[in-house]
């Protein structure tokens, strides 16, 4: 079997993190993709995998409320490249976090032995 | 027109037990329970039923449980699973069967005991490496976001969203078997605990037990049943997405598309429908539904709904039952909204009953704002 996947797409997203790098996938036509898939959405054609260059903006978020435990934010962030991920914005009050805030993406390492994962932290303009 | 449109009627319709249940009841007491009130509501026996679907979050092979616990084999059987508005589909996929000349008599049945057994118990999270790092609390989280959305878009204000829940608790108020019936201001609703900005406790659906079941037949057996004949006239199915991060736009939901495709089905418009039944999860969810289905402008849902509007004694009137914010929110509460709707259409709806109604709709939500399903139900004038 000639086209037998060698590595799923959640373990390249996942090698790309431990770099420190942001991955995402595009299709034949150059449009964004997000989640990471084996084959394109709608046509279900080849993908490329590219690296974000991390900068994006928030486009919804909201501040969760534990009943044991501080708030904290969920957002969905706008890559500039033109994909959507949900990520947390760090390093700010989470009731601060407001819709159309520029954001970068750092890595942050996962709870117990989860894997590295990116968080975003505000940025000027 | 459509072949299918009136190609069936709901004929029974009923609740099982609701709110919080005897112990150790399953979601297949419940189903067999809403079965049997739904048979004796429209006058069939369980040995009529040729065609059973069902689902529910609590167990994978549903039909197949169901089947065994009435002892019944139907020729048809569907357990589509795309959450709440999986009875809707049913109802959809049920005319496209009867048509098809499969079956007649077509069961479909609901139980969840959610509130018994947690909610976490009864529906269990799948792993999603893209969104558990990130701790979202679903499925209010989801539909938060889209609120945050379509405030920021739009100017609407959580207290424009309060009052979808004061209408749904004022329509409660008028309904005996409601779960959440004392006084509800707006508030109330503004003050209560924060779950998920924007929403606190009280924009969020009740988490209860619960089930029903509704019985469907061709015109010609509903003829002399003990109940006025209900029939679906449109009926439209749209999915746009699994997870909310790959919602492609967080303020329209999929109704803007299954709510054209239903109407035109039933060839009337959104303003011929005489009370609507919308899927409340959460309080933007009646808003976005208004918007997507047409009764305002996109964007002028919070305007729309002040003053109370929806709620009784208003212009429009909107989930007479209480809603999932008031009656009774079981997990996948569609099959309900299917009920009110039915019984609006019948006139068996005692002090909530609204005057006149020929037509009325259910609208279906499941998931994340996921799928989408809008059915249109008229009495026999409307045939």
């Amino acid at each position: 079997m000639s086209d037998r996947a060698e590595k799923s797409p959640l373990a390249v997203f996942r090698e790309h993190c431990e770099k420190g790098e942001l991955a995402y996938q595009v299709t034949q036509s150059g449009e964004a993709v997000y989640y990471p898939r084996l084959v394109a959405p709608g046509d279900g054609g080849k993908l490329e995998w590219k690296v974000s260059g991390g900068l994006g903006t928030v486009y919804a978020t909201t501040t969760l409320h534990p009943r044991n435990g501080e708030p904290y934010d969920v957002s969905l962030i706008e890559l500039d490249e033109g994909f959507r991920m949900m990520s947390r914005v760090e390093n700010i009050d989470p009731s601060d976090v407001k819709i159309g805030m520029r954001v970068k993406a750092r890595m942050t390492p996962g709870a117990e032995d989860q894997p590295v994962y990116p968080v975003f932290d505000p940025v000027e303009g | 027109m459509s072949d299918l449109r009136g190609n069936i009627a709901i004929v029974g319709t009923a609740e099982s037990d609701l709110g919080v249940v005897a112990p150790e009841m399953t979601p297949f007491d419940l189903m067999a329970q809403a079965t049997m009130r739904a048979l004796d509501d429209c006058g069939l026996e369980l040995s009529d039923v040729d065609a059973l679907f069902a689902a529910t979050s609590q167990s994978r092979m549903v039909a197949m449980a169901m089947c065994e616990y009435l002892g019944v084999q139907p020729k048809y059987v569907d357990s589509t699973q795309i959450g709440g508005s999986s009875f809707m589909a049913h109802v959809a996929h049920a005319r496209a069967a009867v048509a098809a000349g499969l079956c007649e008599v077509v069961l479909v049945t609901y139980g969840s005991t959610q509130r018994s057994v947690s909610r976490a118990a009864a529906s269990q999270p799948e792993p999603n490496p893209y969104e558990d790092p990130y701790k979202p609390m679903m499925p209010p989280s989801a539909y938060a976001l889209a609120a945050s959305r379509h405030m920021h878009q739009y100017g609407t204000t959580r207290e424009q969203l309060a009052e979808i829940a004061v209408a749904a608790r004022n329509w409660a108020k008028t309904n005996p078997v409601a779960y959440r019936r004392e006084d509800l201001t707006v508030e109330d609703v503004l003050n209560a605990p924060m779950i998920s900005h924007p929403f606190t406790v009280r924009d969020c659906c009740l988490v209860t037990d619960g089930g029903g079941a509704i019985v469907i037949a061709t015109p010609e057996r509903a003829k002399d049943l003990k109940r006025k004949p209900v029939y679906v006239l449109g009926a439209g199915e749209y999915i746009s997405h699994n997870m909310i991060t790959c919602m492609p736009d967080l303020t329209v939901s999929g109704a803007a598309y299954s709510g054209p495709i239903a109407f035109e089905e039933a060839g009337v418009s959104a303003q011929d429908i005489d009370v609507l039944a919308l899927y409340d999860a959460f309080t933007i969810n009646t808003l976005l539904f208004l918007e997507d289905l047409g009764y305002c402008a996109k964007g002028e849902g919070g305007a729309f709904v002040e003053g109370g509007r929806i709620g009784p004694g208003g212009e429009l009137p909107v989930n007479t039952s209480g809603g999932g914010l008031s009656y009774c929110h079981p997990g996948m509460y569609g099959l309900l909204v299917l009920i009110e709707a039915a019984r609006q259409v019948q006139g068996v709806c005692g002090d909530r009953q609204i005057d006149g109604v020929n037509l009325a709709l259910a609208h279906g939500n499941g998931g994340v704002l996921s799928s989408q399903c809008t059915v249109i139900l008229g009495g026999e004038e409307t045939l």
